[in-house]
């Protein structure tokens, strides 16, 4: 019996994305065959089986579909895409283990130097930048694409744009994310701090990023919600914002095709101030604009409150923007970049001080009537410390700012301290409270256990005092012995007298690291339980406690 | 109608949201960042200041790639205790043709922005090798490959040819010797040291690694170090004149 089917043809997306992913794995054989190195070439046929998966996936899916397109809307609801939501997410606790564990290895490194075992791959110099960018662009990555996904799709109330391209976008990242780490291992860097990736993973990073933009705003597009939500806002600022950074910074021209090196069209003194503007605006937009995003959808919908205050979010907003973009100077106090660059940079961040606070207020404010929640929520607990620790981050970060503190505290582990701050207690924990909310929610399963949230939150608080508070200790104390002055007006100390003194801190940051990652261990034991266990344990109805 | 609803505009067409946060943007780095290009004081007038040398050129890459500014600056403050820890102030000229600059952001080691002169080539080669054998206190780790490994200088002219594309004065001649240079300047008493002196002011042709028989990554990296800080004669410098 003869059954008519209509004709299935395949779309214009799925057709060209097969196509350019074809002729990529071409390209890169070609290259991989006449690299100048076999480092380059090892990326090159990355790139080409990558290309070739891609080839395969699309037409895999293409044959595996139904004649008709995804229908944008089910039973009048929308029909919401959280595959690239999920998957971002596990890659997020994926990276963030690896790029904790590396980082507790770099701090191990410092304090034990015999763990560089001479072997190039795990020297310091090489797997500092793995740690950084793990944990900033992979960890921190994900969990911004993977949300800001989750996000736009709800306070839109529409399904994410495009076919392949939601997927292209959280696949083609990682993807970046593994070129990039296994460039430094392999010794493939620009050598510039937070933009170490060569010439080709940009290129590559460039075409994700435009592609997630497009995502993004094609979604907006289709809100069928008069207002555009103040988290989107943010993040799509900081897409923007980022996709300009990282097209400035990046600028380079490489020595050959077939050739991983390239050098940056900036030079010395120009260069520095464009890589500080890219610099500490990744900070300001990646750690800071994001992740805010974060807060202003998560903390509302876990406490069940609205945001505090609309107008503040609206001063909030441009304030921080404006005056973020100023503040990269702030890292050359004293060089040789002109005074006016500096001075410049050192008032706009202690200015930067009032569109943080102001956020922060927006933030913890919006637990008003809600504030007992903290007693039996440990994840809105989390979220609530980690805005309380992104104040306190954001007076150290304009005190440091002010040329006569930096002269002591640059160069000092005091900038490492207060990074850390800011990086575990502002952006690991909005980001494991995220994370903690969205699993149940994407899985459609209860969270496996509170109690543990409960321990992961005490663990890694303690780990985290434990790494800021050694690392003040001996960011102020090597700062003062390079300028400790003898009665007789001599340096008091040569410089491996303070390496020597940094010891006992090293082992204490290195225990503080240990316990923060232990506490993501616990973490993602919870949420595997969560999404895999059978045996949920039953969800506990918080005792009543009267208000004292 | 309150300036607060005004706002609306910006949240009702994403468009509109995305031009403004693009201008928005824009404003501080324009301000901070273009000045630098065409503001004539930014990098002082100074003589001495020179492209690196081939061999000196393919030492800073192997700086580069095994990621060096991590741990060491090579930018001295203009305060009391660096200029007398390290030497005289870093100058914009002196890092004019470093792409890209490594000024650096942590001090876990010392500055090297004037390391080139202050220890023999010899300690260089064992600090490398070894750190703790000449300063037992170090954290800095071991680097035994580099003494061990041929360098790769197939390609350095095609490096100084888009250095010279983007305004390093390499002229046609120094990148068509550049192979040869590399020879020269790692070999003591080379035939050809006086021509290559004369194309590079102020170098030093000398086997760097102790280990004539071949030019290794070591030999690259210690003539990048030992060149550090030193091409600038501060006797006859006026600080004055460069008063910014």
């Amino acid at each position: 019996m003869a059954i008519a089917i209509a004709p299935k043809s395949m779309t214009f997306g799925e057709g060209s994305t097969a196509f350019a992913f074809a002729a990529l794995a071409f390209l890169c054989v070609v290259i991989g065959a006449k690299a100048y190195t076999p480092e380059y070439a090892f990326h090159a046929y990355l790139f080409s089986i990558g290309s070739v998966a891609a080839v395969f996936a699309i037409l895999n899916r293409y044959f595996e579909r139904s004649n008709d397109t995804t229908p944008l809307l089910v039973d009048g609801k929308p029909n919401y895409n959280m595959g690239p939501v999920k998957f971002a997410t596990v890659m997020a606790m994926f990276w963030g283990i690896a790029g904790f564990t590396v980082g507790l290895y770099a701090a191990l490194e410092l304090a034990f130097p015999v763990l560089n075992f001479d072997l190039p791959w795990i020297s310091f110099g090489r797997i500092r930048p793995l740690h950084t960018s793990a944990v900033i662009f992979a960890f921190g990555g994900n969990v911004l694409i993977g949300t800001s996904f989750y996000v736009v799709q709800r306070t839109c109330r529409a399904r994410l744009a495009g076919d392949i391209s939601p997927w292209f976008v959280v696949l083609g990242y990682n993807f970046f994310i593994v070129i990039a780490g296994t460039g430094y291992l392999l010794g493939i860097t620009q050598s510039k701090e937070y933009a170490e990736p060569e010439w080709y993973a940009d290129l590559w990073l460039t075409v994700v990023w435009v592609t997630y933009l497009l995502v993004y705003l094609g979604t907006l597009m289709r809100r069928t919600e008069p207002h555009i939500y103040v988290a989107n806002w943010f993040y799509l600022a900081f897409i923007l914002t980022i996709a300009v950074l990282h097209l400035g910074n990046n600028a380079a021209i490489p020595v050959s095709i077939f050739s991983s090196k390239s050098y940056i069209v900036w030079s010395g003194v120009q260069d520095a101030m464009v890589q500080w503007w890219y610099g500490h605006n990744a900070v300001g937009f990646f750690l800071t604009a994001g992740f805010l995003a974060i807060m202003y959808y998560f903390i509302p919908k876990r406490a069940e409150r609205p945001v505090y205050s609309y107008r503040l979010s609206i001063i909030h907003f441009w304030a921080l923007i404006f005056l973020y973009i100023w503040a990269g100077p702030h890292h050359l106090h004293y060089t040789a970049l002109p005074d006016w660059a500096q001075t410049l940079g050192m008032t706009f961040s202690v200015i930067l001080w009032m569109p943080s606070w102001g956020g922060m207020i927006n933030g913890l404010m919006t637990l008003s009537g809600a504030w007992d929640k903290l007693r039996t929520d440990p994840v809105l607990r989390m979220m609530v410390v980690s805005v309380a620790v992104y104040a306190m981050t954001t007076i150290e970060g304009p005190m440091m700012s002010v040329k006569s503190v930096n002269s002591l505290s640059h160069y000092t582990d005091w900038t490492i301290g207060h990074v850390h701050s800011g990086a575990l207690g502002w952006v690991g924990y909005v980001s494991f409270g995220a994370i903690y909310c969205l699993v149940p929610w994407l899985w459609n399963r209860p969270l496996y256990s509170l109690k543990l949230v409960n321990w992961h939150f005490w663990i890694s608080t303690i780990g985290i005092v434990l790494y800021i508070t050694a690392m003040w200790v001996s960011g102020i104390l090597q700062g003062l012995m390079w300028r400790a002055y003898t009665s007789l007006g001599f340096l008091e100390y040569s410089f491996i007298e303070t390496v020597e003194a940094m010891h006992p801190f090293y082992v204490i940051r290195a225990m503080g690291g240990a316990l923060f990652l232990a506490g993501a261990l616990l973490m993602v034991w919870n949420l595997w339980q969560t999404v895999n266990a059978k045996q949920v344990e039953p969800a506990a109805v918080p005792a009543l406690v009267p208000a004292e | 109608m309150s300036l607060w609803h005004k706002h609306a505009i910006f949240e009702k067409n994403s468009i509109v949201l995305v031009i403004g946060v693009l201008i928005v943007i824009a404003i501080g780095g324009l301000v901070e960042i273009t000045p630098l290009f065409y503001l004539k004081s930014t990098i002082e007038k100074v003589d001495g200041v020179r492209p690196y040398t081939p061999l000196e050129l393919a030492g800073r890459n192997i700086y580069v790639r095994e990621g060096c500014y991590n741990c060491h600056s090579q930018m001295i403050r203009p305060l009391r205790d660096e200029v007398e820890r390290y030497g005289h102030y870093s100058l914009a000229a002196e890092s004019m043709y470093d792409r890209p600059f490594q000024w650096g952001s942590k001090r876990t080691g010392p500055d090297l922005a004037r390391v080139g002169g202050k220890y023999s080539d010899d300690w260089h080669r064992d600090h490398l090798r070894a750190p703790k054998s000449v300063v037992p206190g170090t954290v800095m780790p071991a680097y035994p490959w580099l003494e061990a490994t041929d360098l790769d200088f197939a390609h350095i002219d095609d490096d100084m040819k888009v250095n010279a594309a983007l305004g390093v004065p390499y002229t046609p001649d120094m990148i068509a010797l550049a192979s040869a240079d590399v020879k020269t300047q790692s070999t003591s008493d080379a035939p050809d040291a006086g021509a290559f002196a004369k194309r590079y002011p102020r170098s030093q042709s000398r086997d760097y690694d102790g280990n004539a028989a071949r030019i290794t990554e070591a030999d690259a990296l210690i003539a990048y170090l030992q060149v550090l800080g030193t091409l600038i004669d501060f006797k006859l410098y006026n600080d004055k004149a460069n008063i910014r």
